[in-house]
C-alpha cells in the first residue's frame, strides 16, 4: 500500500493573506466565545434525563413521565439496571442507558435520590366518590380477601417510600401509575424475583388498579413550608419487621 | 406447446439432458464450494494442554470479537445466546456458546470450533447463517480460535436450548444458504504483507478478522452480502437506521488526518478530542474496543490511519438553506446552543459541530438518529462518567428536526443537504 500523500498547505496566496488577517481581526473574537464551560458535575452530566423527567428530574404533575427527584437511591439504581438488562420496557430508556457501567448507574441514582425539591399540587380528579374510596381503602388497609396487602405496609404510612429501595408512591401522573401496575399484571415489567408487585398487581382487578392509581394521583404531598422537605417527604422510617410478602427487591 | 411439437422426441430428451446435466453441475460445484478448504476434523480434536494462559488469551480474543455482544440476550445469562437479530430476511437467535454439553458446544472439538470460526458450518456440518461474521472470522488463526475455544469451555455452563430462527422462504433452507455461500464466500487465511510493517498487519489482521469492522463499516448487497471492493467504505446497517461511516473517507469517519494517539484513544475510551461514539459504535467500544491492549489498539489505528483514501461523492445540495424560514435557527438557539456554543464550537463536554463530520456528512441518518434519540458515549476506563445528549423524539415534530439538522448542516461555514421531513419520519 502507498503511503499517503498530503498536499502542501504551507503556502498562502495574497488572497488568503488577505481572508486570514481579515478573519483575525474581525472573525475570531465572535468564533471564539466559547460556550460556558459545563460544570464537573453530575447535574451537567444527567441533563439529558430533563427532557423528559423535567428540570432536576421533578417532572410534572401531568402527562407520563414519573418525578425522579428524591426517589430512594437503591429504588432508582434498580430501575436504573432494569432497563438496561430489559426487565422494564422503554425504548428510550433501554437506549440511553446500554453502555453505561453499574458504577455510573448508581451513581446516577444517587444524584437524583439526594435531589430534595418541592412537589408540584397534585392533579384534580373527576373520579366518582366511590372510585377514590376503594383506592383509599386498598392503600391503607389492602384487601384481605384477595390476598392484597396495603400500599402503606411496604410505601409508609405517609407513602413517601423506605429506603433502601421502596419508592414513594405520591407526586407522580395518573397515567404513570395505571401504566406500571397495568404492565406488571401483564409482566411487562418485572423486578428480581420473587417479585411482589407483580404478584399484588395480577391480584387487583382492573378496577381496583384504577382506583388505586387515581387516588394516589390525586393526594397531596404533604411539605410544609418553613419545614426542610426532608423531613417529611424523603424516604424514611424503618421497614417492617416482617414484609407483608416476599420481595426480590426493595427490602435490599 | 407448439414448439415443443415440432421437435423430435429424440431432440426433447437431449435438451432434458443438458439441462440437467447443467443442474447437476450446478449443484455439484455449489456443494463442492461449501465444502473447499476443508481439513479432517479429527486433525487436532483438542489443543495439547489447554493452559489458563490460552483461556486468558481466549478472553482477551473473545472481546476482540465482541463475541457476548451478539451471544447473550439482553439480561441474559452471558454466551448463553438467544438474542434476536433482525435481517432483511428475517430473524437470527444467536446460540448457546456456553459449555453445556446438550444445548451449548460442550461436546465440541476445537476442530468443530475452528470449522465454525474459518468455514460457516457447525459441528453437525450445518451451514451456518452469515449473520455470525465468519465472512471475516474465517481469517482467524488457528491457535486464536483454540484459545477462544479453551476460553469458552472455562466458561459456567447454561442450560439453555436454541431458539430455532424465523426466516422466510427460501431463506430459511440450507440449499439457498449454499447457493449464498457459492456466490460470497470463501475461506481465507490472512497473509501477512511482506512490504508492509509487523504494526500494519497486526492491525489488518484485527481489523479484517476477529474485529470484523467490514460487517458494518461496508455496503451489503441485495442478498445481505458485504462487498469487499471498497474496504471499509461505509454503509447503512441493515434494519437499524444506523450509518456506519466510511473510514475510507476523511469527509466521513476516514482517520487519515487523525494521530495515532487520537485514534487509540477513541477505541480505548469511546472518546477523544475531535470525536465520540455513540449508537452500534458506543456499544463496540463498550463490549470490545475498551479491551483492547495498547499493542492492539496502535495497530488497528495505523491500519485505519494508512487505509487508502476513497473520497465519498460530494452530496447533492437541493435547497439547502430551507431551514423552515429561521424555524431551525430559532430551535438550535432554544434547545441546543446551551451546549453546543451559539457558534456551533461546543466545549470541553460536549462537541462542536461546526467542521463536525456526523453533521456533514453526505448521510444524515446518524444527525437524525442522534437528535431524535440523543445517547451517552460509553461508560469506559477513560471515561467513566460520560456526559448525554437528550433525546428529542418526544418533543420535536419531523418538521422541526428536519429545520434544525438543515440549519446546523448549513451554519458556521458547514455546507451539506438539506434534510427533509420525511427523512425525519423514516428514522423514527
Amino acid at each position: 500500500m502507498s503511503r499517503l500523500t498530503s498536499r502542501s498547505t504551507s503556502r498562502l496566496t495574497p488572497l488568503t493573506n488577505l481572508l486570514a488577517t481579515w478573519l483575525l481581526v474581525f472573525g475570531l473574537p465572535q468564533s471564539m466565545a466559547l460556550a460556558a464551560v459545563p460544570q464537573d458535575s453530575m447535574a451537567q452530566r444527567v441533563k439529558a434525563c430533563a427532557t423528559c423527567h423535567g428540570q432536576e428530574g421533578r417532572a410534572t404533575n401531568s402527562g407520563y413521565f414519573p418525578r425522579i427527584a428524591g426517589k430512594p437511591a437503591g429504588y432508582l439504581y434498580n430501575q436504573l439496571i432494569n432497563f438496561r438488562d430489559g426487565r422494564r420496557h422503554n425504548p428510550t430508556m433501554t437506549y440511553l442507558l446500554a453502555q453505561m457501567s453499574d458504577q455510573y448507574l448508581q451513581e446516577i441514582a444517587n444524584h437524583f435520590a439526594s435531589l430534595e425539591l418541592p412537589y408540584p399540587p397534585a392533579q384534580t380528579t373527576k373520579a366518582p366518590q366511590a372510585t377514590l374510596a376503594r383506592g383509599e381503602q386498598l392503600v391503607r388497609q389492602g384487601d384481605v380477601a384477595r390476598g392484597v396487602p396495603a400500599c402503606a405496609a411496604c410505601h409508609g404510612s405517609a407513602m413517601s417510600g423506605l429506603a433502601p429501595a421502596i419508592p414513594g408512591l405520591l407526586g407522580l401522573p395518573h397515567d404513570y401509575l395505571l401504566g406500571q401496575l397495568g404492565a406488571w399484571r401483564n409482566d411487562v415489567r418485572r423486578a428480581t424475583a420473587p417479585d411482589c408487585m407483580g404478584e399484588i398487581a395480577r391480584r387487583l382487578s382492573p378496577q381496583d388498579v384504577s382506583a388505586v392509581a387515581t387516588w394516589l394521583s390525586s393526594q397531596n404531598v404533604l411539605q410544609p413550608v418553613l419545614q426542610p422537605v426532608r423531613q417529611k417527604v424523603a424516604p424514611a422510617g424503618s421497614l417492617p419487621t416482617k414484609p407483608a410478602m416476599e420481595c426480590g427487591s426493595g427490602f435490599r | 406447446m407448439n414448439v415443443m411439437r415440432l421437435r423430435s422426441p429424440k431432440a426433447v430428451v437431449s435438451t432434458l439432458a443438458s439441462i440437467l446435466a447443467l443442474a447437476l453441475g450446478a449443484v455439484v460445484l455449489t456443494a463442492w464450494m461449501n465444502v473447499r478448504d476443508g481439513e479432517p476434523l479429527d486433525a487436532r480434536q483438542s489443543p495439547a494442554i489447554p493452559t489458563s494462559d490460552m483461556a486468558k488469551r481466549g478472553q482477551y480474543l473473545a472481546r476482540v470479537g465482541n463475541c457476548a455482544s451478539c451471544h447473550t440476550a439482553r439480561g441474559g445469562l452471558p454466551f448463553a445466546g438467544g438474542k434476536s437479530l433482525e435481517t432483511p430476511f428475517g430473524t437470527v437467535f444467536t446460540s448457546n456458546i456456553t459449555p453445556d454439553t446438550a444445548t451449548g458446544i460442550g461436546d465440541w472439538t476445537s476442530a468443530d470450533f475452528w470449522r465454525a470460526m474459518h468455514h460457516g458450518r457447525s459441528k453437525d456440518g450445518r451451514l451456518l447463517y452469515p449473520a455470525f461474521p465468519y465472512p471475516q472470522y474465517t481469517r482467524i488463526t488457528r491457535d486464536d480460535s483454540d484459545a477462544i475455544f479453551v476460553y469458552l469451555l472455562s466458561l459456567q455452563s447454561v442450560a439453555q436450548p436454541n431458539r430455532p430462527h424465523a426466516l422466510r422462504f427460501p431463506f430459511n433452507t440450507q440449499a439457498a444458504l449454499a447457493i449464498w455461500r457459492a456466490l460470497f464466500f470463501s475461506p481465507e487465511r490472512f497473509e501477512p504483507q511482506k512490504e508492509q510493517s509487523e504494526e500494519w498487519n497486526r492491525g489488518a489482521y484485527l481489523v479484517r478478522g476477529l474485529g470484523h469492522c467490514q460487517a458494518c463499516h461496508a455496503p451489503r448487497n441485495p442478498f445481505g452480502a458485504t462487498q469487499s471492493n471498497l474496504e471499509l467504505s461505509g454503509g447503512l446497517i441493515p434494519m437499524q437506521n444506523w450509518y456506519a461511516p466510511s473510514l475510507a473517507s476523511p469527509a466521513e469517519a476516514g482517520l487519515q488526518d487523525w494521530s495515532i494517539e487520537a485514534i487509540m484513544q477513541l477505541l480505548q475510551s469511546g472518546k477523544a478530542a475531535n470525536g465520540s461514539t455513540l449508537g452500534p459504535m458506543a456499544a463496540v467500544v463498550f463490549s470490545s474496543t475498551q479491551y483492547l491492549n495498547d499493542g492492539d489498539s496502535g495497530a488497528i489505528a495505523r491500519f485505519l490511519k494508512e487505509l487508502p483514501r476513497h473520497e465519498s461523492t460530494q452530496p447533492d445540495r437541493k435547497s439547502a438553506n430551507s431551514d423552515g424560514h429561521g424555524l431551525g435557527q430559532r430551535l438550535y438557539k432554544n434547545q441546543c446552543a446551551e451546549c453546543h456554543g451559539d457558534n456551533g464550537e461546543g466545549s470541553g463536554a460536549y462537541p462542536s459541530l461546526a467542521g463536525n463530520r456526523t453533521v456533514t456528512m453526505n448521510s444524515s441518518v446518524n444527525l437524525v438518529r442522534i437528535i431524535l434519540s440523543g445517547g451517552f458515549a460509553p461508560t469506559t476506563r477513560g471515561n467513566p462518567r460520560p456526559y448525554g445528549m437528550p433525546p428529542f423524539g418526544q418533543t420535536l415534530s419531523d418538521v422541526e428536526v428536519a429545520a434544525v439538522a438543515t440549519y446546523v448542516r448549513n451554519a458556521w461555514g458547514n455546507n451539506a443537504g438539506a434534510v427533509i421531513p420525511l427523512n425525519v419520519q423514516k428514522t423514527r
